[in-house]
């Protein structure tokens, strides 16, 4: 087995020095009816060959979206990442370390997360920000539990603007025992009213910008309105770059920003392993879930940097830990910043500009189409549009064709009537004008 | 003299100083090339970005030499030996990252059709057959994303189970020696954590547990093997007895390395055992994460398990997203999309090379290394419990006892020696722990190399040169530091310099 260094006369050697005979009596504490004495029935082990051969196959059978047009998002875009992030991201220093809690010998982990907390921050237009999290949902879950410690409420004020996945995580995760969830309904049209809903019992709001749906609102009002009652704005973003176009949320009057970092240096991975951004303010950052990494001194004087604030957390603090956290992305958070450090001021805010002026060019064409109207006045990369019948058989019909058109809301929102004719639309930098083309035929021919 | 002079750039030779990105920031540096962007008109509704965002620009060798020269700073299972106790530092295959890479899972979107990821579906399905395979269970929850959000998965599974039927219970039981996770798991999940303590064998104390059994007990989290690095033999006692009050076993299976093939959980009466993909499966720890944490299920709380789900329909494959159906009982939704699809690649990858012969042959491999450790050091070293262990070698601090050396400056010497240090100060219940865990991973001239240089350490340290450990390490590129300013002024990120903030306003 090429994994395994041992040779069966190491084995006897090593036998021989524990002073046993063989392996079941070093087993000797396992209750004897549980342990085995033959191998578990699974196939035998295999070559590099076989195994890539097999599982090869199996990727084989899914169309993805870097061989057919694709316009899916709905919180995982695709974007290009360059060939220099994998590169750096597979060095073996980085990949095959552990959590740096040896700071003598992790200092380039270490570097990297405080470089990495330092471009959250700037992007998110927030003071700080932690060493990531499992995702956004998650992140967006926390925010809420964080809410209530910081304000030692219980209530919290879902948009229905917010991503469902991030709704039903946040519900599982802070809501079921925690906190008290109040859930507005589904809102396409971007105008929902929350403001009337804070009291004094309120812990926070959050509100998704651009939203599910794709509206980019100015988050203002709602920030004086949560300040003025005492409570928290959470802000989720689930796509990042629209932040190189978008004022940010700390600049909205953000109080946490919770949000997913994928579209930046991470592939589409069918949904995962992502990286959950979660950026707050100095007031608040002994409250703040997750690792942070913070700047330092040696013995000798030179700049160096550790994991800090570990008093908030499970390990030392257990039961009254802010989180039960420990791992989290660490290697996505590397591709993130390695793909931000290439793409510096100039190429992030380009890289926005470039998916809005897509997006704007393909809804217009889009809305030339019978049968198409596009919902929104205001989108980054993303927008919803209502079809002239029910949206997850017409994506059915273009995938036919091999096209991958959208996102039909009764994905995820099944069964409601308004929902049933929405398809959502993301455009990003890969999307060619051939694409867009393929996507109004398609269309076209499938309304 | 010669030897007294610093070099001029402050580097030596390979170790090179390298500053922060925004340090090497220069207007008009680019790392990409994109198209301009065509003109149209804004649909942002005003919001546009007013100021800059402040991100430095470098050039594309600039980056992958900055990357590159800090990586060289960084300890990885790669570099050598990487015995950290609780952790299971095992090779990371190259061949598992080029599955995960494969454009037909990379290039995926989790919500495409289902018709158009049928081999997504499959491969999820057959990663979650090995497992329960392995455990000897029937089901398993897939989208936990590390080990604490499968405890998580799998106390919230417990929770839906007992309102289920009625039977809301208050307090989970924890043994002491617990990883710092459990407790604060039971704790998000709403439950009293009450502690059970350990007897003098490093197990749990049976008499304390049964005396705090009642029918408020929702379950008991148990790590098996446990943290000392023993297997639990009353475990199916234990099990036994949590099932008599009407409670759940959790196990935690951060250690299943030690028993993958040769002792199934299921067989020992466990309910629900999260599996830490990397840690026994190789995923790699990426400098801490992702990771994956599928839970392991029992009949009596399958049902509760997360939404989504992996189905058998007629039409091949199918995903649970919504709670009907099948789906009616799940007790919710913990995180985005579908779990970590690309580690179940790399698992899978791991699993399919090994084999079952090959998983019952590396369990055997890292218990027996682990076991020749303990005997080559128990005359050196103070081993804290007797007979064998399991993956895992135990020592407390009594060996260095007079000499001035902490478990810690002890630790920092195998830093100098090329060593990753042992797992410190960790299981609670033992002083100044040294926990060792060499995986199946590390051949016998890596073992004894590593023995004799701990037996060499000692001797130094009991012939009374505590300096030269107070001073370790020495040979890294920062030596130790400033725990303490770091934590009381927290500096979480760069900031630019007065002038030059000054400057651009």
């Amino acid at each position: 087995m090429r994994y395994l260094p041992l040779s069966d006369a190491d084995r006897s050697q090593m036998l021989a020095a524990v002073g046993v005979k063989s392996m079941d009596d070093i087993y000797c504490d396992v209750p004897a009816r549980a342990l085995l004495s033959e191998t578990i029935d699974l196939p035998p082990h295999q070559g590099e060959l076989e195994v890539d051969r097999a599982i090869s196959t199996m990727a084989a059978k899914n169309l993805n979206a870097a061989e057919a047009p694709s316009f899916l998002g709905g919180g995982a875009y695709r974007h290009h990442v360059p060939a220099t992030v994998d590169a750096m991201i597979q060095r073996g220093e980085f990949l095959t370390a552990y959590t740096p809690y040896q700071p003598e010998v992790s200092q380039g982990t270490l570097q990297y997360l405080f470089e990495f907390q330092t471009q959250v921050a700037m992007i998110t237009g927030m003071e700080v920000a932690n060493a990531s999290m499992y995702d956004g949902a998650t992140s967006c879950a926390e925010a809420v539990s964080m809410a209530g410690r910081a304000t030692r409420r219980k209530k919290a004020i879902l948009s229905g603007g917010l991503h469902p996945h991030y709704r039903d995580a946040t519900y599982t995760i802070s809501g079921l025992h925690n906190m008290d969830m109040s859930i507005a309904a589904p809102n396409f049209s971007g105008d929902e009213d929350l403001i009337s809903l804070i009291d004094d019992e309120t812990a926070c709001v959050v509100v998704q910008n651009p939203d599910f749906f794709g509206h980019v609102r100015d988050l203002t009002p709602l920030a004086e309105a949560c300040h003025e009652a005492k409570a928290l704005m959470i802000v989720v973003v689930t796509e990042i770059v629209s932040l190189g176009a978008i004022t940010s949320p700390g600049e909205m009057g953000a109080d946490i920003v919770a949000a997913e970092g994928q579209s930046i240096g991470n592939a589409l991975n069918y949904g995962g392993p992502t990286v959950g951004l979660f950026a707050v303010h100095n007031k608040h950052l002994r409250q703040m879930p997750g690792r942070v990494c913070g700047q330092t001194t040696d013995t000798q004087g030179k700049r160096g940097f550790v994991l800090t604030l570990s008093t908030r957390e499970q390990h030392i603090r257990r039961e009254k830990a802010t989180s039960n956290i420990c791992t989290n992305s660490g290697l996505c958070a590397l591709a993130f910043t390695v793909h931000m450090t290439l793409l510096g001021e100039e190429g992030f805010t380009r890289l926005a500009a470039l998916n809005h002026a897509r997006a704007v060019t393909l809804a217009d064409r889009l809305s030339g189409i019978d049968g198409v109207e596009v919902i929104n006045h205001t989108f980054f990369n993303e927008f919803t549009v209502r079809l002239s019948k029910p949206a997850a058989g017409v994506v059915e019909t273009m995938v036919e064709n091999g096209i991958l058109g959208g996102i039909p809301v009764s994905r995820l929102y099944p069964g409601v009537a308004d929902l049933e004719n929405l398809l959502l639309v993301a455009v990003t930098e890969t999307n060619t004008e051939d694409d867009m083309d393929a996507l109004v035929t398609a269309l076209t021919e499938a309304l | 003299m010669a030897d007294e002079l610093e070099t001029i750039t402050g580097n030596r030779g390979l170790r090179i100083e390298e500053p922060l990105i925004f340090e090497q920031n220069t207007p008009g540096r680019l790392g990409v090339d994109l198209p301009e962007p065509p003109k149209v008109k804004s649909r942002l509704g005003g919001l546009e970005r007013k100021g800059p965002v402040g991100l430095p620009n470098l050039s594309e060798p600039q980056t992958v030499r900055h990357y590159t020269r800090i990586s060289q700073k960084n300890y990885g299972i790669d570099s050598g030996f990487y015995p950290l106790g609780s952790c299971t530092m095992k090779h990371n295959p190259r061949l598992n990252e080029k599955m995960a890479r494969l454009p037909g899972f990379a290039s995926l979107h989790p919500l495409q059709p289902v018709s158009t990821t049928q081999g997504a579906l499959e491969l999820i399905d057959t990663c979650a057959t090995w497992l329960k395979t392995i455990c000897g269970m029937p089901a398993v929850a897939m989208s936990p994303a590390a080990g604490a959000h499968g405890e998580f998965c799998g106390m919230m599974a417990i929770r839906a189970a007992l309102e289920d039927r009625g039977d809301a219970r208050k307090r989970v039981l924890v043994p002491e020696s617990a990883h710092g996770t459990n407790p604060a798991t039971a704790a998000a999940c709403g439950y009293a954590v009450d502690t059970i303590p350990a007897n003098e064998r490093g197990r749990v104390d049976l008499d304390a547990f049964l005396a705090k059994l009642d029918d408020d007990v929702a379950g008991i989290m148990l790590t098996n093997p446990n943290t000392c690095g023993l297997f639990e033999n009353d475990i199916i006692k234990i099990a036994d007895a949590i099932h008599d009050a009407g409670g759940f076993f959790y196990c935690d299976g951060a250690n299943l390395n030690a028993i993958m093939g040769r002792v199934r959980p299921g067989d020992l009466g466990i309910d629900c055992m999260h599996i830490n993909l990397h840690k026994t499966f190789s995923t790699p720890h990426g400098g801490g994460g992702p990771g994956a944490g599928p839970v392991v299920l029992s009949e009596a709380l399958a049902d509760y398990a997360p939404l989504p789900f992996v189905t058998h329909g007629e039409n091949g494959f199918d995903l649970v997203e919504h709670k009907n159906g099948e789906g009616a009982k799940a007790f919710g939704r913990i995180k985005g999309f579908h779990g970590q699809m690309g580690m179940f690649i790399r698992a899978l990858s791991y699993m399919m090379s090994h084999g079952g012969d090959g998983i019952r042959q590396a369990s055997a491999d890292a218990v027996l290394n682990a076991n020749y450790l303990l005997v080559q050091l128990k005359d050196t070293l103070s081993p804290s419990f007797d007979g064998p262990c399991m993956h895992e070698a135990l020592f407390d601090d009594s060996f260095l006892k007079g000499t001035d050396v902490s478990t810690l400056d002890f630790a920092k010497a195998m830093i100098d020696e090329g060593f990753h240090p042992m797992t410190m100060y960790f299981p609670l219940v033992v002083h100044g722990a040294l926990l060792m865990e060499p995986t199946e991973s590390e051949s016998k001239e890596t073992l004894d190399q590593y023995i004799d240089a701990l037996k060499g350490l000692t001797a130094r340290a009991r012939d009374g040169h505590a300096a030269y450990f107070h001073d370790a390490p020495r040979l890294t590129p920062r030596r130790r530091l400033d725990e303490t300013s770091a934590a009381r002024n927290p500096v979480l990120r760069w900031t630019p310099p007065v002038d030059e903030a000054e400057a651009a306003e």
